[in-house]
């Protein structure tokens, strides 16, 4: 890349030739989780009205594939209207707040054995510490909006995301006892092999499980939406916002979603590794010519499985009603934490006796 | 024992599938939204929407002043004023339904022992103003010449379960 580069733009200082590439590769990730992001607004609302018996928007363009257009364009040109009692520069910062940590952990993604933008060592650990940087946005708002619905739903999220933190940190501790390493990249090669059996998913499946359960917590979505929790507080922690600054919440809920369906297909479902490749029979598909390609590893894979959880969470959505707060509670302390416990010692022990097919490699 | 089996089964969570398996039913499920401005839903020959005033065939207005729809009306959206003619018969001066307060709830047809008022299938109309959506007698034996066939029909359709 750098070579390229500098092939292209000779004239170019080589600070500056860096600073270019870098900020290349950031459009590179975030022009198409924009896009995503956009659509995944657009299939929330058909996928949720497909499953009410409903048609959702159909009106805007051809089967309404403009919807999400419509809707940006209309939260630009809207006023953003700041509360009098609020605190003003709190007010504004917040949703930044929200949505950047959700950005910013997409640098240790790795979309393929090559392509990740900072293959940093500790990878999950940076992720992690960015995944809880966005209760601040969070808590921020509800604060600085001065109002008593924000407040409250701003306490409520941080309770929330405080509590499933800890199981979805066990539920991690696992993968990483089961991978050896904080390496993202690292955390799916230790999953190649037999194909889907080699995955992570099944020697760990309650920690995947509750991994998943706790990401829908963690993003305040159905049926874990008590921050928001419409028919209670109204909206919750962004009650007050308009136009932009509510578009840009919007924004960090649906990015957050996304990443963390990456986070589960790259620590679960083996990240961009072909199901089928390593496999007896199927695995020879591999190799064919053309279409070989499409059945080996690779990006579309990833891609495939962080649709299969954008999904899920709209399934949710569409079939659960809001959990009260006090279940929640107990889900996340009594359920979730003495589970994923349990299950540590599980996988410790799998790991020790070095378990076929998952653990026999090192 | 049973309480043994009960915690293993929601942990199991038998019950989130179950759930899970309806929605997912219904997203394959055929729609059933209909496309209002180009499809409209089917309508009963006794549908109440917008009212209208007949005429006899012969042009002569039916209404006879007798009062019973503004007495029967609930919302008292009803009013009128009579009197006698030069042939002597009595005949309304003013009729008007006001559109704001009727609730559509079809006494006014029923009361009518003429079957002068009646409320027709018309329900698309609007006001830009109060006085747009007060249906004077004018306007009401306007929108009765201009639906009466359907009126007719509707009432005939009507008739054997009366």
């Amino acid at each position: 890349m750098h070579e390229l580069m500098a092939g292209w733009l000779p004239w170019l200082p080589d600070p500056l030739l860096q600073l270019l590439i870098v900020l290349l590769k950031i459009v590179a990730v975030l022009v198409p989780l924009m896009l995503t992001v956009l659509y995944l607004t657009f299939a929330e609302r058909k996928i949720i009205g497909y499953m009410q018996v409903r048609l959702g928007p159909n009106r805007v363009g051809p089967r309404g594939v403009l919807q999400p257009l419509a809707d940006t364009a209309k939260l630009f040109v809207k006023e953003i209207i700041v509360p009098a009692g609020a605190s003003k520069a709190l007010f504004l910062f917040a949703p930044i707040m929200c949505l950047a940590p959700a950005l910013a952990a997409w640098a240790v993604l790795p979309f393929g054995s090559e392509l990740v933008m900072a293959n940093i060592d500790a990878g999950l650990l940076f992720i992690l510490a960015f995944a809880s940087l966005g209760v601040y946005g969070i808590i921020l708002a509800g604060w600085a909006s001065n109002s008593k619905y924000s407040f409250l739903g701003s306490i409520r999220s941080a309770a929330q995301i405080v509590s499933y933190e800890i199981g979805m940190g066990f539920a991690l501790v696992g993968v990483l006892i089961a991978a050896g390493s904080l390496k993202l990249g690292a955390i799916v090669e230790a999953q190649q092999g037999l194909g889907f059996v080699n995955w992570f998913f099944l020697p760990l499946l309650p920690l995947f499980l509750i991994y998943f359960i706790s990401g829908v917590a963690e993003t305040n979505r159905a049926p874990f939406d008590v921050a928001e929790g419409e028919s209670e507080i109204v909206a919750g922690f962004h009650v007050e916002y308009s136009g932009m600054g509510f578009a840009l919440f919007f924004l960090a809920e649906y990015a957050n979603m996304v990443l963390l369906s990456a986070l589960a297909s790259i620590l679960f479902l083996g990240g961009w590794l072909s199901p089928i490749a390593g496999l007896p029979v199927l695995g020879a598909l591999v190799d064919l010519p053309v279409i070989g390609t499409l059945f080996g590893s690779g990006v579309h894979w990833l891609a495939f499985k962080i649709a299969f959880f954008l999904f899920l969470f709209l399934w949710l959505r569409a079939t659960f009603p809001r959990y009260r707060y006090d279940q929640i509670m107990r889900l996340g302390w009594k359920v979730f934490i003495p589970i994923t416990i349990a299950w540590l010692v599980v996988v410790a022990v799998l790991v020790m006796l070095q378990v076929p097919p998952w653990f026999d490699k090192v | 024992m049973g309480a043994v089996i009960s915690y293993i089964k929601s942990l199991a969570l038998g019950e989130l599938f179950k759930g899970l398996s309806v929605t997912a039913r219904h997203l394959v499920t055929r729609k059933i939204t209909v496309q209002y401005p180009e499809e409209k839903a089917p309508q009963s020959p006794r549908f109440r929407g917008l009212h209208a005033l007949r005429r006899y065939p012969n042009g002569e207005e039916r209404c006879i002043a007798c009062k019973l729809c503004e007495a029967v009306c609930p919302a008292a959206a009803i009013t009128i004023e009579s009197e006698p003619r030069a042939d002597g018969t009595r005949r309304t001066t003013r009729y008007e339904i006001d559109l704001l307060k009727c609730i559509y709830c079809g006494f006014c047809e029923e009361s009518c022992p003429v079957d002068s008022i009646v409320e027709t299938r018309h329900y698309e109309y609007f006001g830009e103003q109060r006085s747009d959506l007060l249906m004077t007698k004018d306007r009401l034996l306007a929108h009765g010449d201009r639906c009466e066939a359907q009126i007719a029909a509707d009432r005939a359709e009507d008739a054997p379960y009366r």
